[in-house]
C-alpha cells in the first residue's frame, strides 16, 4: 500500500483496477469522464478500455466481456444511464458471469447536467444493488467489494458517486499495482437457456431476484457501509440519517461531544432493514439528510410501517430539506439547528441581519462562453447571417455548441437530449413546413445517436439541414476521442469513420463541408444547400481551437476603428472587449480566428491567421 | 492545525493547479488534505473556485459559508462573490487584474472595478492586495500569477504552510521548464 491525492473518478478507476478489472466501456460526460481515462492511463496490459459510441454501446460490450467471465466495468454520467437503460434493464434479468460494475455518477445541482435523476432510485426500479460513497477513500474500497458482491451474487452492481466526490480530492491508501488481482475469464460457455431471454425465463429470474434482494437486504444490514453511530452527551431520542457527500456535511455540522445518533447509509437498495431497526430503536424522531430523491426517507417510512414503530421521520417529504439542489454544508446545517434546536432558530430568524450579498457592489455574471476563437462561433455566424430575417428554427444538442444559445449569438431554440435536435426539427417541421428547419449537433453527438435521427427524418420525408459541427473531439468533456478521429483509447490509430460518407450512405443528395472560419464562403454554402429539397447537411469542418495551436494573433488598428462595435455586437468573442467607445483585443486570448477581421465593415482588423 | 482555505477566478487562470500545489505542500508536512475543484461546463470563462482543506476535523472537502481562514482571489469580483465564506477576521489575498466577461459589454451588468475594490477594502481588514499586472510584466508571464498570489498567501500569516513547503510542491509538480520562472514567481513580492 501507498498514499496517493486522488481525485474520486481517479480512486474509483485504481480500486477497479486493483480488483482485477479486464474490461472497461464509458462514454464521457461530467462529471463522469475521468474513471476511464484514470483506467486508460494506468492499465496492465491485459486491460481493454474503450470510448464507446455510447453509453448502451458501453453497456452491452461490458455485459458480453462478463458473460465471458472478466471483470468488467461501465462508467457514465446519470443521464447516460438513460441511453444504456434498455441493456441494463434486461441484464438484470439474466445476469452476469464475470464481476460487473457500473458506474453512474449523479450531478445534484444540476451543475452540468439537464436532469436530477437519482441513481440510487434507478437501481430501486432496474432491481440491480447499489453502492453510494461518501468520499474518496470510501469510493475505493467500495468499486472493490462491489466486484467482489457482482461476482459472488451474479448480478450488475451500481456505483454511483454524486460530482462532489467524483471531483473531490483526498490522500489516501491504495494497493500497489503489483498487489492488483488478476483473473483469468473462464471464456463464454454456451447455455442457451441461461444466455437467451425469454418471457419463461424472466419470470423465473424475477422471482429468484426478490428473494436475492431480500436476502441481501438483510446481509447488507451488517455491512460497515450502513454504520449507526451511538449518540453522545444529553440523548434526545432523535436522530440522523444521511449518506453520500450530504453525510459529511452532517458531520461537520455536528458537535462531537453532543450529538445525535446518526444513521449512514452506502448501500440504499437493498435497503439495510435490521440495521434501520437498530437505528431507529427508542427514537423519537429522524431527520434524513438526502441529495435528490428522498430515498432513505422513504425507506424508513416502509420500515416503520412495516414494524409498527412510531418514530417520525422527517426530511424532503416533511419540507425540513429542499426537495431538489444541491445540498451544501450550510443548508444541512440550517436543517439540523431547525430539528435539534427548534426555539433557537425561530429566534435567529427574527433577529436576522443583513446579509453580505444585500450591500455588496454590483458583479459581472460569468455564465460559461465559448472559447475566443472557437469554430461553433463562426459556424453559428454564418447560419445566422445566411438565414437573415427568414423563419426558421435553430435545434441544438449537447456539447460545447450548446453555449451558441447565449447572446449575441442567440443560435441554439431548443435543447433536449444528445442526438435530439435533429428529430425536434423533425417534428417541428411536421407542424411547420413552411420554417426554415436547422439541427445543429456535434461530431461525438452525430455518432453517439445522431445518425438514427438523420435516418428517421431521411426515411420520413422531412425537409430540414442538418449542421455537423466537426471540431475532430469530443471537446466539452475534456477532449476525448470518437470514432471520426481515428484514434482508440487502446492508443492505436485506426480508419476514421467519415461522416461525410455516412450521411451520403444515409441517401442525402446534398452534403457540403466547408471551413466555417471562411466567412463568405460558409455563408454562401449555407444560402446554398438551404434551399435544397428534403434533408441535407453541412459539415462545419475545423478543429477544436484548445487543441490548436493559435499562429498569429489579429490585432486592432485603434486609428482605423470607427467604434460601431459590430465585432463585440455580433460574435461575442471573449477577446473582444470595449475601450475608449473603441474595440480592441486581448492578445492573451486571442486565437487568430480571422472571423472578427471578416466581421469589421473597415477592415481595421489583420495580422491572424486562421488554422 | 487547520486551514480552510478557498481558491476563486475565472475559469482558465490557474487556480487547480494553486490547489494541487497547496496540497502537495500540506502532504509534504505530513498534513491531512482534502479539496473540491469546478470543473466541466463552468470552466469556460466561468466563476471558478476551489476548496482546500488542511488538517485534521474536517469531513467535507467543501468549506462552509462563514468558516473559510483565507480567501486567494486570482480576480477582485471574485473574491467578493466568494467573500460570504469568509470568517470574521479571516484573511483576502486578491489579485487587482479585473477581467471583464463578455456579458459586461453586451448589455448584462456592468463592472465596476473601484465599487468592487473599495468594497474588498472596506470589508476585509486583513486584506492582501498583488498588483498582477506588474507581477506579470516583472515575470514575463501572465501564466504563474498562481504562484505569485501563494508566495503573498505563505508571507501573509494566514496559511499554515511555509514557503518552503510550497517551494517543495513546485519542484514536485511543476515540469522542468517552468520551474525556475515559478520559483521565481513565488519569491516576487
Amino acid at each position: 500500500m501507498h498514499k496517493e491525492f486522488l481525485m474520486g473518478n481517479e480512486a474509483i478507476a485504481l480500486g477497479a483496477l486493483a480488483a482485477g478489472v479486464r474490461v472497461v466501456a464509458g462514454y464521457p460526460g461530467t462529471p463522469s469522464t475521468e474513471v476511464l481515462e484514470t483506467v486508460a492511463k494506468n492499465r496492465t496490459d491485459d486491460v481493454y478500455v474503450e470510448w464507446s459510441i455510447n453509453e448502451k454501446a458501453a453497456m452491452e460490450v461490458a455485459a458480453g466481456a462478463a458473460y465471458a467471465g472478466a471483470r468488467t466495468m461501465v462508467t457514465c454520467k446519470q443521464v447516460g444511464l438513460n441511453v444504456a437503460s434498455d441493456p441494463l434493464m434486461s441484464l438484470a434479468y439474466i445476469g452476469v458471469k464475470g464481476g460487473m460494475v457500473v458506474v453512474v455518477a449523479d450531478d445534484p445541482g444540476p451543475i452540468s447536467s439537464q436532469t436530477e435523476q437519482d441513481t440510487r432510485t434507478f437501481a430501486q426500479f432496474c432491481k440491480v444493488p447499489v453502492f453510494d460513497p461518501s468520499g474518496v477513500g470510501e469510493a475505493y474500497a467500495m468499486v472493490q467489494d462491489a466486484f467482489e458482491l457482482s461476482e459472488r451474487l451474479g448480478t450488475p452492481v451500481i456505483l454511483r458517486p454524486t460530482t462532489r466526490v467524483d471531483h473531490g480530492y483526498e490522500a489516501i491508501e491504495v494497493a500497489d499495482k503489483d498487489a492488483w488481482k488478476s483473473v483469468a475469464p473462464e471464456g463464454f460457455v454456451k447455455d442457451s437457456s441461461r444466455w437467451v431471454i425469454f418471457p419463461r425465463l424472466s419470470v423465473i429470474n424475477h422471482a429468484k431476484i426478490e428473494r436475492r434482494n431480500e436476502e441481501l437486504g438483510s446481509e447488507l444490514s451488517d455491512s460497515g457501509y450502513n454504520r449507526v453511530e451511538a449518540e453522545v452527551g444529553s440523548a434526545k431520542r432523535m436522530g440522523i440519517a444521511s449518506h453520500g457527500i450530504s453525510y459529511t456535511y452532517v458531520c461537520d455540522n455536528l458537535d462531537e461531544r453532543d450529538r445525535p445518533r446518526l444513521f449512514k447509509v452506502g448501500t440504499p437498495f437493498p435497503f439495510p432493514e435490521q440495521r434501520a431497526l437498530a437505528f431507529l430503536d427508542g427514537l423519537d424522531e429522524v431527520l434524513c439528510v438526502e441529495e435528490l430523491d428522498p430515498v432513505i426517507e422513504r425507506a424508513l417510512i416502509q420500515v416503520c410501517g412495516k414494524y409498527g414503530l412510531s418514530t417520525k421521520i422527517r426530511g424532503k417529504l416533511t419540507g425540513d430539506i429542499a426537495p431538489s439542489g444541491e445540498n451544501t454544508v450550510e443548508s444541512v446545517g440550517e436543517a439540523i439547528r431547525g430539528f435539534l434546536h427548534p426555539a433557537q432558530l425561530a429566534r435567529k430568524n427574527k433577529d436576522a441581519e443583513p446579509t453580505e450579498e444585500s450591500t455588496a457592489p454590483q458583479l459581472p455574471v460569468r455564465p460559461p462562453v465559448l472559447c475566443a476563437g472557437c469554430p461553433h462561433r463562426a459556424s453559428f455566424y454564418a447560419v445566422k447571417r445566411a438565414m437573415g430575417r427568414s423563419k426558421t428554427v435553430y435545434c441544438g444538442d449537447i456539447g460545447c455548441y450548446t453555449l451558441g444559445n447565449a447572446r449575441p449569438l442567440d443560435m441554439v431554440d431548443t435543447c433536449l437530449c444528445m442526438g435530439a435536435g435533429i428529430t425536434i426539427a423533425q417534428g417541428i417541421y411536421h407542424v411547420e413546413p413552411d420554417t426554415a428547419c436547422f439541427a445543429f449537433v456535434g461530431d461525438s453527438t452525430f455518432f453517439a445517436s445522431g445518425i438514427t435521427g438523420v435516418v428517421n427524418a431521411y426515411y420520413n420525408q422531412a425537409n430540414l439541414t442538418v449542421c455537423v459541427l466537426d471540431n475532430s473531439t469530443t471537446a466539452m468533456t475534456g477532449h476525448q476521442p470518437h470514432p471520426g478521429t481515428g484514434r482508440t483509447m487502446m492508443g492505436q490509430v485506426v480508419d476514421a469513420v467519415s461522416i461525410e460518407a455516412v450521411l451520403r450512405a444515409i441517401g442525402l443528395k446534398t452534403v457540403e463541408t466547408v471551413n466555417p472560419l471562411d466567412l463568405d464562403r460558409a455563408v454562401a454554402t449555407v444560402q446554398r444547400v438551404a434551399d435544397e429539397p428534403g434533408v441535407k447537411a453541412i459539415i462545419f469542418k475545423s478543429p477544436c481551437v484548445v487543441l490548436a495551436r493559435p499562429q498569429a494573433k489579429s490585432t486592432i488598428d485603434q486609428g482605423a476603428c470607427i467604434g460601431c462595435l459590430r465585432c463585440v455586437r455580433e460574435l461575442g468573442c471573449p477577446a473582444i472587449f470595449v475601450r475608449d467607445g473603441k474595440a480592441a483585443i486581448d492578445a492573451n486570448q486571442c486565437t487568430g480566428c480571422t472571423l472578427c477581421e471578416q466581421v469589421c465593415p473597415v477592415g481595421a482588423i489583420s495580422g491572424g491567421e486562421r488554422i | 492545525m487547520r486551514d480552510d482555505i478557498i481558491l476563486c477566478g475565472v475559469g482558465g487562470q490557474g487556480t487547480v493547479l494553486a490547489s494541487k500545489l497547496l496540497a502537495a505542500a500540506a502532504m509534504e508536512r505530513g498534513l491531512p488534505v482534502k479539496t473540491a475543484e469546478t470543473i466541466g461546463m463552468a470552466q469556460r470563462g466561468g466563476s471558478v473556485f476551489s476548496h482546500v482543506r488542511l488538517g485534521e476535523g474536517s469531513s467535507s472537502p467543501l468549506i462552509g459559508r462563514g468558516r473559510a481562514d483565507l480567501i486567494i482571489a486570482f480576480e477582485p469580483a471574485e473574491a467578493v462573490r466568494q467573500l460570504g465564506y469568509l470568517r470574521e477576521g479571516g484573511t483576502v489575498v486578491v489579485s487587482e487584474g479585473a477581467i471583464v466577461p463578455v456579458s459586461a459589454t453586451v448589455g448584462g451588468p456592468a463592472y465596476d472595478l473601484d465599487a468592487i475594490m473599495g468594497y474588498l477594502r472596506e470589508r476585509v481588514k486583513n486584506l492582501v492586495v498583488v498588483d498582477a499586472a506588474a507581477a506579470a510584466l516583472e515575470l514575463g508571464s501572465a501564466k504563474c500569477l498562481n504562484v505569485v498570489l501563494l508566495g503573498a498567501a505563505s508571507r501573509s500569516g494566514a496559511l499554515a504552510l511555509g514557503e518552503g513547503d510550497i517551494e517543495a510542491a513546485i519542484r514536485r509538480l511543476v515540469p522542468e521548464r517552468f520551474l525556475e520562472l515559478n520559483l521565481r514567481a513565488l519569491e516576487y513580492a
